[in-house]
């Protein structure tokens, strides 16, 4: 086993228990402060916009807006995404599109 | 309410949670294995880290050759959401021994912590129930994940089957799932539009936290303006 991902794994597993445990554990009679809580609610959405707008904008770590097969294979995926909210059909509608667009 | 029939709601909650996680837990098995992570620390990350949208977002990571500590903080930021929930569960679960409750939290995620909650608006809080609801997604999160793992060098190149596809796919559809109203809808505007500039200008892979930090803290402070003109 590579000792580098290892050593990533138990630093993911750390960061991730942390914030899992410490509230039920310890802060269970103090509050947290409001506008932190507020900042909180936004970074689910905004972790994953940053981690998907290179996906598919820069998909060889160059700027592409024409003959991107990730961006077009972006539209029909979110439209299955909106109309069925259904993780497992979004991504299988996306793969479909991408093998789809290579053969095109 | 005995322990047995507490295990056995505790199961019945585990159920619809079961079989979102196989087919996703697959996916990420197969997915690790085309990022170059051995059967082995598959598994490992599944069984200790045991968050989805994170294993994923670390995955495509180590495939890019991000630096550990940025994908150690991304996986921080992107998990910090779990503070709020173990925060909400506080009322139902406070009067257990902080030993256990250390114990129950190591398995907290946003499925099983919303069946729980749904099950506590009718049903006294239970230990038996929250254990066997947490355990029982969990060892199916693992399962599926070594079975995905286990498939996955057998598939060949990744692109002929649309693999390349799936984590921007999963992004999507877990985006879409988080669009709440038009704040969530502008913070994730700026944070898309920020993360691509930062990447151009900054290798590293560092994009991501702080286009996420900056925006949403754009979100925090424009807030006020927003809910005036709704």
């Amino acid at each position: 086993m590579d000792r580098q991902i290892l050593l990533v794994i138990l630093g993911m597993a750390l960061v991730t228990y942390l914030p899992r445990m410490l509230p039920l554990v310890i802060l269970s009679r103090t509050q947290l402060p409001n506008i932190f809580l507020r900042w909180l609610s936004y970074i689910p959405a905004a972790v994953l916009a940053a981690l998907l707008a290179p996906a598919l904008f820069l998909p060889e770590g160059r700027f592409a807006l024409v003959g991107n097969p990730y961006l077009l294979a972006a539209i029909p995926t979110s439209l299955i995404a909106i109309r069925t909210r259904s993780i497992a059909l979004t991504i299988l509608c996306g793969m479909a599109a991408m093998v789809l667009l290579n053969y095109i | 309410m005995g322990w047995q029939e507490e295990i056995k709601q505790g199961l019945k909650s585990a159920s619809p949670i079961v079989l979102g996680y196989l087919p996703l837990g697959f996916v990420y098995g197969v997915l690790a294995r085309e990022a170059g992570l051995d059967l082995l620390t598959t598994v490992l990350m599944s069984v200790l880290v045991y968050a989805g949208s994170a294993q994923f977002i670390a995955v495509s990571l180590l495939a890019s050759g991000a630096a550990a500590l940025s994908i150690i903080f991304t996986t921080f930021l992107v998990n910090l959401r779990h503070l709020l929930m173990s925060a909400s569960l506080v009322p139902y679960l406070r009067r257990y021994h902080p030993s256990f409750l250390a114990l129950l939290s190591a398995e907290i995620t946003d499925e099983t912590f919303a069946m729980a909650m749904a099950h506590y608006a009718d049903h006294e809080p239970s230990l038996f129930y929250h254990f066997t609801l947490h355990l029982t997604s969990h060892f199916s999160w693992v399962l599926a994940s070594f079975l995905g793992g286990l498939t996955g060098n057998l598939l060949g190149d990744p692109s002929r089957l649309g693999f390349n596809f799936a984590l921007p796919a999963m992004f999507i559809i877990l985006l879409i799932l988080q669009l709440k109203n038009r704040k969530t809808l502008l913070v994730a505007g700026i944070a898309g539009a920020l993360s691509v500039g930062i990447a151009l200008l900054w290798p590293g892979n560092w994009n991501i936290i702080l286009a996420a930090c900056l925006a949403a803290t754009i979100g925090v402070a424009v807030e006020p303006w927003i809910d005036r003109s709704c």
